[in-house]
C-alpha cells in the first residue's frame, strides 16, 4: 500500500505525519521523502546513507559538423530550448523539458543527449525502515522528473509512507500520483482550509481517497471540522497544539520518541487508513 | 521601484502573515501575490476584483479518435506514459511537448492551449493588488508567477507607487526562480527549528545564486533560541542581513481568523512591535 502525506499549505505538519506514522508502524516500512526541494524527513530519521545516485535528465547536445540549419529542432520545441541563431544552434539546458522530440526529428542525427544534473538520491534505512530522499540542485527549476526517480524505489507489495511536497501543481500531482490513499494534514485556519480544499480537488482529480489529519486542532476555528462534514471526508487524527510537540520538533526530535504515547495513536491512524482502502477495493 | 519578495524555504513559517502585517505599515505599495499554487494572501486583504484574464500557457494534446488508426507511435514516442493503451491522452501526465501531434502521420492529434488559471487586478484596504489562480494539477506556475510580478509592477508604473511587496513561494524550485528574477532584496522567514534552518540554507543559497540580496528574520523565536541564534550566526556568515526575531506568539492566527493584519487585530501585541521594528529596519534598508 502507498500512502501519500500531502496538506497543500506548507508547515501544517506532513513531515511530523510521515516520520512518526513511519516509525511507529515497525520494520518493513519505506519512506520516501518527495519534497526534493526542501527535503526534511531526515532530520528526523537520522537514517543511515548507503547509496547515493545523481540524476541528470536527458537534454540535446548538437553535433555541428553534421547539422545544415534546417531549423527542424526548433520547430518543433513547445519549450524554447533549441533555437537556430545566424550559423549555430543554441540549447538552452535549463529550458529542456527532455521529450526528446528535437532528437527524433533531426534529419541527419545530428543530436544526441547529455545529462543535466536534477539532483541526487539518497537511500538508507534506521533500524528497519527504509529511507528513500530526493534533493534537488539549488539553481536547478524542474523537481518532477526528480521526484519520479525517488518514487522508482517504491517496493511493491511493502508499505510505503511517501511525504510530498506543499502546493497543488505538478510537483505534488508527481508525488501523489498512483498512491492508494493520501492523508492530508491541515490546520484549522483560513489559509489551512483555503489550501486543503484545493489538495481536496488534486485528490478527487486523481480519484485517490483522502482522509484528514487536523494538526495544532485547539486554535483557530472550526471551519475546517464543518467542511470535511460537508464533504464527507474522515477527521482520522486530532493533534492538539501542544507547546512540547512544537520544541520536540525544532530539536528534530519525533513525537513518539519523546512522548511514547503517541505511537499507538499513529498505529490506529494506519489502521483507519487501512480500513478505507481495504473497503474501496473490496467494493471495486 | 522597489520589489521586496517574501520567502521562506520551507512553508508555514508565517510568510504570507508578516507580509500582510507589512501591508499595513508599508505606504505607496502594491501587493503582489506570487504564491500561485496555493494563494492565501486575498484571505486577509479581501480585494475588490477590477480585472480578471485567464492565464493561458502551454499545450495539451487530444487525439481525435475518428482519424486515430493506432499504429502506434505515438506512444513510442511519449516519454510521460501519457497515451493509454486505447488511445487517450492523460491530461495531467501529458506534458505538453507536442512530439505526438508532430509525427502522428494521421494529424489525429489536436493540441490546443490550455488555460492553466486565471489573475487578477484588485483594490483592497492597503491599496493596489495583483494576484493568480493556479488550477489544481496545471504546470507552468513559474510562468504565471513571472506574469503576476509583471502585473504588479506595472500596476506600481501606473498609480506612481515606488514599492511592491511580494508573496512569495514555498521551496526552492521553479516558481521561486521566477520569484527572484529583478527583485531588490528578498526577505526570508524562516523559524528555529532543524527543518526551517535547512530549508533557510537552501533557499539563501538559491537567492545568492541569482545575486539578489538577502534578509532574515526568526518568526517564532522563542521556540528553541539556540536554534534562532544558530540561523542568525549562518546569516551573518552569508552577509545575509538578520532584520530581527518575532516572538511566537498566537495573535497571527486569531488576526488570520478574522481576515485582519496583526495591526489591525491588536498593534500592541509582542508580535505587532517587533514586526513594525523589522519593517522599519527593511525600509530603511531598502531607502525607501
Amino acid at each position: 500500500m502507498i500512502i501519500s502525506i500531502a496538506s497543500g499549505k506548507g508547515g501544517t505538519g506532513k513531515t511530523t505525519v510521515a516520520t512518526n506514522l513511519a516509525v511507529s508502524l515497525g520494520s518493513g516500512v519505506q519512506l520516501l521523502d518527495c519534497d526534493v526541494e526542501e527535503p526534511n524527513a531526515h532530520l528526523f530519521i537520522h537514517p543511515l546513507i548507503e547509496e547515493v545516485k545523481i540524476i541528470a535528465t536527458p537534454v540535446p547536445e548538437v553535433d555541428m559538423d553534421k547539422c545544415t540549419l534546417c531549423k527542424k529542432c526548433a520547430e518543433i520545441c513547445q519549450f524554447k530550448a533549441i533555437v537556430v541563431l545566424g550559423k549555430t544552434v543554441l540549447s538552452f539546458h535549463e529550458l529542456c523539458h527532455s521529450c526528446g522530440g528535437c532528437m527524433e526529428v533531426c534529419p541527419e542525427k545530428a543530436i544526441s543527449e547529455v545529462g543535466r544534473e536534477l539532483g541526487l538520491i539518497e537511500r538508507g534505512h534506521m533500524d528497519g525502515l527504509e529511507f528513500v530522499h530526493g534533493r534537488l540542485r539549488v539553481g536547478e527549476a524542474m523537481s518532477p522528473p526528480l521526484i519520479r526517480a525517488v518514487k522508482e524505489f517504491t517496493r511493491l507489495g511493502g508499505l510505503t509512507i511517501i511525504d510530498a511536497p506543499p502546493g497543488t501543481s505538478c510537483p505534488v500531482i508527481a508525488s501523489m500520483k498512483g498512491s492508494d490513499f493520501v492523508l492530508l494534514v491541515t490546520e484549522p485556519t483560513p489559509f489551512g482550509l483555503h489550501d486543503l480544499k484545493l489538495a481536496v480537488g488534486a485528490t478527487r482529480m486523481l480519484g485517490i481517497p483522502c482522509g484528514l489529519v487536523i494538526n495544532c486542532s485547539d486554535i483557530g476555528d472550526d471551519q475546517v471540522s464543518t467542511y470535511a462534514r460537508t464533504e464527507d471526508i474522515p477527521v482520522l487524527m486530532e493533534i492538539p497544539f501542544d507547546r512540547r510537540i512544537a520544541e520536540t520538533y525544532s530539536r528534530g526530535q519525533m513525537i513518539v520518541e519523546v512522548m511514547p504515547e503517541w505511537k499507538v495513536r499513529f498505529q490506529r491512524l494506519y489502521h483507519r487508513i487501512e480500513k478505507i482502502v481495504d473497503l474501496k477495493g473490496s467494493m471495486a | 521601484m522597489k520589489e521586496l519578495v517574501v520567502i521562506s524555504g520551507k512553508g508555514g513559517t508565517g510568510k504570507t502573515s508578516i507580509l500582510a502585517a507589512f501591508a499595513s505599515l508599508a505606504k505607496g505599495k502594491v501587493l503582489c501575490d506570487a504564491d500561485v499554487d496555493a494563494a492565501d494572501l486575498h484571505l486577509i486583504m479581501d480585494p475588490q476584483i477590477s480585472e480578471r484574464h485567464d492565464f493561458e500557457s502551454g499545450h495539451t494534446a487530444i487525439i481525435n479518435q475518428d482519424k486515430c488508426t493506432r499504429c502506434d507511435l505515438c506512444r513510442g514516442l511519449c516519454r510521460w506514459n501519457a497515451i493509454s493503451d486505447d488511445f487517450v491522452v492523460d491530461s495531467i501526465a501529458c506534458e505538453g511537448c507536442g512530439v505526438c501531434r508532430y509525427f502522428c502521420p494521421e494529424e489525429a492529434i489536436e493540441f490546443p492551449l490550455s488555460t492553466c488559471g486565471e489573475w487578477f487586478i484588485s483594490e483592497t484596504r492597503f491599496g493596489p493588488m495583483a494576484h493568480a489562480r493556479l488550477g489544481i494539477a496545471e504546470e507552468n506556475s513559474g510562468k504565471l508567477v513571472v506574469l503576476i510580478r509583471q502585473v504588479g509592477k506595472k500596476l506600481a508604473e501606473e498609480k506612481n507607487l515606488n514599492l511592491l511587496l511580494t508573496d512569495g513561494p514555498p521551496g526552492i524550485g521553479c516558481p521561486v526562480i521566477a520569484s527572484l528574477g529583478g527583485a531588490t532584496a528578498v526577505l526570508i522567514v524562516t523559524e528555529p527549528t532543524v527543518s526551517g534552518r535547512h530549508d533557510m540554507e537552501r533557499v539563501a543559497e538559491l537567492a545568492a545564486f541569482f545575486k539578489v540580496p538577502g534578509m532574515v528574520c526568526v518568526n517564532k523565536f522563542d521556540l528553541n533560541p539556540d536554534q534562532g541564534r544558530a540561523i542568525e550566526d549562518f546569516a551573518r556568515e552569508r552577509q545575509i542581513r538578520v532584520m530581527g526575531r518575532i516572538p511566537f506568539d498566537p495573535v497571527f492566527t486569531r488576526a488570520m481568523v478574522q481576515a485582519k493584519t496583526i495591526f489591525e487585530y491588536d498593534g500592541n501585541s509582542a508580535a505587532a512591535g517587533a514586526v513594525k521594528k523589522i519593517w522599519e529596519d527593511v525600509a530603511q534598508h531598502l531607502d525607501i
